[in-house]
């Protein structure tokens, strides 16, 4: 039953997100043009790598609200690091702010494991440390574009094969994560732990440490975001990414992961992703007041939403056919 | 007893004559700021020192908290009043909170005026703005028009809709586009003062507008996120990005090529300034009530609102040759 709703559902929003595009051209005829595409993926690229990671921690029934402060803190860190090193090579930035992601996940992590503290107020608590903690180490200052190195701010923009850096890394973070939840046992794990539990025990998964390393997962990409993000808008301050955290979560939501955990799939958390960067990259185009804006883009996830549930309801079956007909 | 008022009187004297050497020669003006070790605040004390050259005869206290802290203030004022310095500028960390510091000063016959940051008019002679509302407005479009001598097309990217000081900047803004013919504001959009969505609406921007010639961002997040947009366009050139920023988050766009020029207060100017009124209150006896004038050196004269408010001078305006100069300043 459940490998033939997965492929429903990503059906269903593959064809809201063409026929978002058909809309979207008929008032700016430029935005299918396949070039705009490649740019729409490329802003989306962040918000992808991030819902995969959000993914795996809600498919726990966890929930991480601290990765757009993780996003910020690792993104002002690795900043100060270029600041003060210019020189040093961009894989080793790269394996910092990964490091440092993953360490802040795993702090999540251990509270939700070791202190069993519900995930909700665990990474309610953390956003709010992590954000503090830009303050303490930037005195609230901006890591500025001309205090960054060339190298540094270029990598997101250097063009592979026609594609920007972002938008490979982003690639690849879905193959990757492709291949470990439906190939590896760490995969299969996060499913039986969000799915049951109780069964998941018995079948000789550890629900708390599969918890932990959903929460690294996670934290990892984030750190990498991190990075992305400040390299591609040559800035690094407290509040960037404030509230990108709803963002990354609607993503997934639409993704049709369920937040009672255990059902959703790499591909839903793309789309998802994909449906809410098409949407905010073809707002402002579309000449719609900016009053109407937040209305509209709210409205699109409901929609979404709506149509992903009644495609993944599961209906009860009737036993007694003739007793229903009495009611 | 009379020996006793021998004694008094002179210990009395021996106290004037400690005090004497410095408040009898010198006008001593402190310049209190939110914090030390502020670049911007480190400026507008070089300006203050400007200043006190220019008049002669006046010693400048740079002084502050080194938190900003309303409660570090307080100190700093009651160690001032002690001092029985002739003035205080402050720029204020509390509106309210000093007010009870300050007319303390004002009774002790310490001139008390406030700039950049005000305080409540109870708490003060009068208060320096950097500018007006009306004065920024119309630097923005004056900005982009001046590098459009044949007119063009210009869209406005602000903070949120509900931005109060975007929103009159904006409004000012308006009221003097006819001064500015040929040149067309098509567009007015928000990028929230987020880095990502001031630079997903500067893109948007573009293409909805192939003819763009500049992009009118008066918030500090805004202007920096346009021109890196602009720069990633290949628009470098094309579309001038300009508004209100500050030197050291500019620098990079500046150098691009993204954006001309763009504008804020000069805290030089700014520390000038109040340096000025100080001394021509406290040494002159300018009067402060609403609707006088107060000459304050090179940057003209102030002209006090019904608040004693006045507003210093046009934002200054940063351009290729002055911003390596203030890029490491603020």
């Amino acid at each position: 039953m459940l490998p033939r709703v997965i492929p429903v559902r990503e059906l269903i929003l593959s064809i809201a997100i063409l026929a978002l595009l058909v809309l979207i051209s008929a008032r700016f005829a430029g935005f299918a043009a396949p070039s705009n595409l490649l740019n729409v993926f490329n802003d989306t690229a962040p918000l992808i790598i991030l819902a995969l990671g959000q993914m795996v921690v809600i498919l726990t029934r966890c929930i991480d609200l601290s990765v757009a402060a993780n996003l910020a803190l690792t993104g002002m860190v690795v900043a100060m690091i270029n600041v003060a090193m210019p020189g040093l090579p961009i894989p080793v930035i790269l394996t910092i702010a990964i490091l440092l992601g993953a360490i802040m996940g795993a702090i999540n992590g251990l509270l939700v494991w070791k202190l069993a503290i519900p995930p909700i107020v665990v990474t309610l608590g953390t956003m709010t440390v992590f954000r503090g903690i830009i303050f303490l180490i930037s005195d609230g200052k901006w890591v500025n574009a001309h205090e960054m190195s060339d190298a540094f701010t270029g990598f997101p923009r250097t063009t592979v094969l026609g594609l920007p850096m972002l938008s490979w890394v982003a690639i690849l973070a879905v193959v990757i994560f492709g291949i470990m939840m439906a190939r590896t046992s760490l995969g299969r794990a996060i499913f039986a732990v969000g799915g049951n539990p109780h069964a998941a025990v018995y079948a000789g998964i550890n629900v708390g440490k599969t918890q932990f390393l959903a929460f690294v997962l996670s934290g990892a990409l984030a750190g990498l975001t991190g990075y992305l993000w400040v390299a591609r808008y040559a800035v690094a301050y407290v509040d960037i990414a404030g509230g990108f955290e709803l963002e990354v979560v609607a993503a997934c939501v639409i993704g049709g992961i369920s937040i009672a955990g255990g059902i959703g799939s790499v591909g839903g958390a793309v789309l998802g992703a994909i449906f809410l960067g098409v949407v905010k990259n073809a707002l402002p185009v579309i000449n719609i007041s900016p009053f109407w804006q937040l209305a509209i883009s709210g409205s699109a996830i409901l929609i979404a939403v709506a149509f992903n549930a009644r495609a993944g309801k599961t209906k009860g079956r009737i036993i007694l056919k003739s007793a229903e007909g009495s009611t | 007893m009379s020996v006793l008022n021998k004694i008094l009187a002179s210990a009395a004297a021996a106290a004037m004559m400690i005090a004497a050497p410095a408040s009898a020669e010198d006008t001593r003006i402190a310049l209190v700021v939110k914090a030390l070790g502020i670049g911007f605040f480190e400026a507008a004390a070089k300006g203050a020192e400007e200043a006190a050259a220019e008049l002669g005869g006046v010693e400048i206290i740079y002084t502050g908290p080194t938190d900003t802290t309303a409660e570090g203030q307080i100190e700093v004022i009651n160690a001032l009043i002690a001092q029985n310095v002739d003035a205080i500028a402050i720029s204020a960390n509390d509106t309210d909170a000093l007010v009870p510091a300050l007319k303390k000063a004002m009774q002790r016959g310490i001139t008390v005026i406030s700039w950049d940051s005000g305080v409540a008019p109870e708490g003060r002679q009068m208060h320096l703005n950097p500018s007006s509302n009306a004065l920024i407005g119309n630097m923005i479009i004056k900005l982009a028009a001046d590098h459009l001598p044949d007119g063009g097309d210009v869209a406005v990217l602000s903070a949120t809709t509900t931005s109060t000081n975007q929103n009159t900047w904006i409004e000012e803004m308006n009221k003097v586009m006819g001064n500015y013919p040929g040149i067309n504001v098509v567009a007015t959009v928000y990028g929230d003062d987020l880095a990502d969505k001031s630079y997903r609406e500067a893109t948007g921007l573009m293409q909805s507008y192939p003819d763009l010639d500049a992009i009118i961002a008066p918030t500090s997040v805004g202007i920096v996120a346009a021109a890196q947009a602009v720069v990633d366009a290949g628009k470098v050139g094309e579309v001038n990005v300009t508004g209100l920023g500050l030197p050291s988050e500019m620098a990079g766009a500046i150098e691009s090529g993204a954006s001309q020029s763009f504008a804020i207060w000069n805290p030089i100017d700014l520390g000038y300034s109040a340096t000025m009124l100080a001394y021509e209150i406290a040494k002159n006896g300018a009067a402060t009530d609403p609707g006088s004038a107060i000459p304050m050196g090179r940057m003209g004269s102030l002209t006090l609102d019904d608040n004693s408010e006045g507003a210093m001078a046009d934002p200054f305006i940063y351009d290729a040759s002055n911003i390596d100069e203030f890029k490491s300043i603020f």
